[in-house]
């Protein structure tokens, strides 16, 4: 226990002893020296003038965008269905590719640690550690503007995210129930089937709907690049600077991802 | 033998369904059936398009084998920087402003007013994406990492207050009763009663949201709202591939490093 | 029929598991493997069938060295000897018939088991055995809401629907409560005697295993202690194999007063 001796003889106790108090007021120093500097490079690129203003600016922009234009919903519908289909088809397209990445990846189901894991790791880190909208730039670079390269970013965006917790939740499976179907003189694909499968099957089902709901979020604004979906229309709207039109949209993007996480929480409920 | 097994003996035998009522399984099926069809027709692909981009897509893959970090080496430093900074900056503030909302959006230990205007900021804050806010943000502060760092600490206190409501909210009631049998104010219950229980995991979210916000940071600059992301758009438009490459793979060295230091961390604390 | 012959298992940490174990275990038999914790009986019962790898040693059953056979061989071979397991080891979420028909899997093919079309004679077989068992209508129930006693009498279906010449039984009545435990063990032993069937039983119960097996083999430090018949497990014996202890209360004869299993 940490006692300290005062000047007078008697001893006080303390949280900590005077070592490691020091430590801690140098990191903490350290770290208050680096938010300041941070802070300090922000505001040096900022134009304070702007932001003194930035109320009276803000008040400008509600003032336009209020009231919304209700009509332009008419030209929202068909964006609307696009984004739908891209966070869906993408999200289906993610699952089929991230199964068997996951099967690599895990520990006690991958065909060899040594060469086949390492590789289904990097691709769980290289597709997680990149975010959707940059994928879309990319495969709009490559394979042109549109719904179909919006689809194919956020597969690849989600292979990452759904590999990684089902892979997860290969290597916490039951080892005793797959050794059982083993023993019985099952094949390889059979104990995998009757074995690891209907163990993973609520953590596959979970996982598809979470990322579902995290794809519609991301399929609003994949447009802003060109990727298609209702983001096109906002990026459009936004150049204009037809404030109506944009307050309008993001209404709709707001009732789309509350909707999405409504449904999403439903079919979780009903699954576990 | 048995009436119940002579009747079973011989008959076929069929996996009971997952969704007992015939009706609702068949229609579900059909209508995802019908779904599909539709969704998949209303894609527009245009294969030649595609076509002629598989050599784009083969030259950009090649790229990673030689990325080009020096043609652009200021721009892509910089942005890095700026991307950093901005996810220091708007962790630090961000995780200090969602302790208080966090308490006040926890209905065991906050007062129904407050309760409720807490849970609003954080219900506000999910609902938007980092890039809607940063769009607006612009628009009203202008360009540059101002931007950019406000919508960051946005997104995290939204995300940090609910885990971290959540978390108050399940805590263990008798470690807090017994702080505050001891007559203590407010300030010292929370002090002694809730903050032990909820600090390790506190500390290792703030870790994972310093992680989602670098991340977040990186695209920021697709809509002027500083970072990464402007020089990596520069670099798609222009086609410089190889450029992007060197980008790209800071981006995931950052992540993975940014992975690994949480790691560390949260094995420690907890 | 069955023939251990000098097996031995190091485990990579070094652990000697099993040291130069001979054994021989005729058709029909009801052998009672018992022993302390870690004393390798699990490892034993594990290195027949392979789901561990022996480190050197034979395992014939019947003339076939199953020690030197490739995965395929091995597969064919399993499928003669029914495994059953101490926490039931049931695929908790498939239906008490998909896991009895999981016995066949040996012998049909991938798509007809991944599809659940098994062939008639086989869902006969199955629902036969359950009936067997007192668990008919348990048929289409999910096997994690049956009971302990239920779901391990689920698990002899699955090892017997194999139609095996040997049973492999790993603690079978170790999460059971001491009634349920007589029953699953008197059920083993009648129906090994019904078929003609040869098993090694891993127990942990030295009174049960008394009351119900023909033989009893004491594994000590992965080496085989003792090999004799049930009344020959004196006070003496029993300190060589499992340490000092007073004896007398464990072997006294329990008298059987359960009825038959029934429904």
């Amino acid at each position: 226990m940490p006692v300290k001796t005062l000047s007078d003889g008697r001893k006080a106790w303390q949280r900590r002893d005077s070592k490691s108090q020091l430590t801690r007021w140098f990191f903490t120093l350290i770290g208050v020296a680096i938010f300041v500097w941070c802070w300090n490079r922000i505001s040096e690129a900022t134009t304070w003038f702007f932001v003194w203003d930035a109320p009276s600016i803000a008040g400008d922009i509600l003032a336009r965008a209020t009231p919304p234009r209700w009509s332009y919903i008419e030209k929202l519908w068909v964006p609307i269905w696009d984004t739908l289909n891209i966070a869906t088809l993408g999200t289906i397209g993610a699952l089929i590719l991230a199964v068997p990445v996951a099967f690599m990846a895990a520990r006690n189901t991958t065909p060899s640690t040594l060469f086949i894991r390492p590789i289904a790791l990097l691709i769980i880190v290289s597709t997680r550690s990149i975010n959707s909208l940059i994928w879309a730039l990319l495969l709009i670079a490559i394979i042109g503007p549109g719904v179909f390269a919006g689809v194919v970013a956020i597969a690849i965006r989600s292979i990452g995210f759904c590999a990684k917790l089902l892979y997860e939740a290969i290597e916490e499976i039951d080892v005793a129930q797959t050794e059982a179907i083993a023993s019985t003189g099952a094949s390889r694909w059979q104990v995998m089937a009757f074995g690891i499968v209907p163990q993973i099957l609520p953590a596959f089902a979970g996982i598809s709907v979470f990322r579902w709901d995290i794809n519609i979020r991301e399929s609003t604004v994949l447009g802003l690049v060109g990727a298609g979906g209702i983001g096109l229309q906002l990026s459009s709207s936004l150049n204009v600077l037809a404030w109506p039109q944009v307050a309008l949209i993001l209404i709709v993007i707001l009732m789309a991802v509350v909707l999405g996480e409504w449904v999403s929480a439903k079919v979780r409920s009903a699954i576990i | 033998m048995s009436a119940a097994l002579q009747a079973r003996v011989g008959q076929r035998w069929r996996k009971p369904a997952f969704i007992k009522r015939p009706w609702l399984r068949y229609t579900l099926l059909i209508g995802t059936f019908l779904y599909l069809v539709a969704a998949i027709a209303s894609i527009e692909v245009n294969w030649s398009r595609v076509y002629e981009g598989l050599d784009r897509g083969v030259a950009f893959i090649a790229s990673f084998t030689n990325p080009d970090f020096t043609s652009r080496a200021t721009d892509i430093w910089e942005g890095m920087i700026e991307s950093l900074i901005m996810t220091v900056a708007s962790s630090v503030v961000g995780i200090l402003i969602s302790i208080p909302i966090g308490l006040g959006a926890a209905r065991n230990i906050a007062p129904l007013p407050v309760y409720v205007i807490c849970r609003g900021i954080v219900a506000v804050s999910r609902a938007l994406q980092e890039i809607i806010v940063a769009i607006l943000l612009v628009a009203i502060f202008g360009f540059g990492p101002l931007a950019g760092f406000m919508t960051l600490s946005f997104a995290t206190i939204g995300f940090l207050s609910k885990l971290l409501a959540e978390d108050i909210e399940s805590m263990d009631k008798s470690q807090a009763e017994a702080i505050r049998a001891t007559g203590s104010r407010w300030m010292q219950w929370i002090n002694y009663g809730v903050q032990p229980q909820f600090m390790p995991r506190l500390i290792g979210l703030s870790m994972y949201r310093l992680d989602i916000n670098f991340r977040e940071s990186t695209i920021l600059g697709l809509v002027g709202a500083g970072g990464i992301g402007a020089t990596l758009n520069t670099a798609f438009d222009r086609y410089e591939f190889d450029t992007a490459a060197a980008i790209l793979i800071l981006i995931i060295g950052t992540v993975m490093f940014l992975e690994y230091v949480s790691g560390l961390i949260r094995a420690r604390v907890q | 029929m069955l023939r251990l012959v000098e097996l031995d298992k190091t485990y990579p940490t070094g652990d000697k598991a099993l040291k130069s174990v001979d054994l021989e275990v005729p058709q029909g038999q009801v052998l009672a493997l018992i022993g302390p914790s870690g004393a390798g009986k699990s490892t034993l019962i594990r290195c027949i069938n392979r789901l561990v790898e022996p480190t050197s040693g034979s395992v014939f059953l019947g003339d076939v060295d199953l020690t030197k056979l490739g995965s395929g061989a091995l597969r064919r071979e399993r499928r003669r000897m029914g495994m059953i397991f101490q926490e039931y080891a049931l695929v908790e979420r498939l239906t008490v018939m998909e896991n009895v028909l999981s016995g066949r899997l040996g012998y049909v093919g991938f798509w007809r088991s991944f599809t659940r079309r098994f062939p008639q004679s086989d869902v006969d077989e199955a629902f036969r055995l359950l009936d067997r068992v007192g668990l008919l209508e348990m048929a289409d129930k999910r096997a994690d809401e049956l009971s302990g006693g239920q779901r391990q009498r689920v698990g002899i279906c699955r090892a017997l629907i194999q139609n095996p010449a040997l049973l492999l039984v790993d603690e079978p009545t170790a999460s059971l409560d001491p009634k349920t435990s007589r029953q699953i063990m008197r059920l083993i032993c009648e129906l090994c005697a019904e078929r003609d069937l040869a098993a090694i039983i891993n127990i942990h119960d030295v009174a049960l295993a008394q009351m119900f097996v023909q033989r009893v083999v004491g594994l000590r430090f992965g080496a085989i202690e003792f090999d004799g018949p049930p009344d020959a497990l004196t006070p003496d014996v029993l300190t060589r194999i499992y340490g000092e202890e007073d004896w007398e209360a464990t072997i006294e004869k329990v008298e059987d007063e359960d009825e038959m299993v029934t429904a």
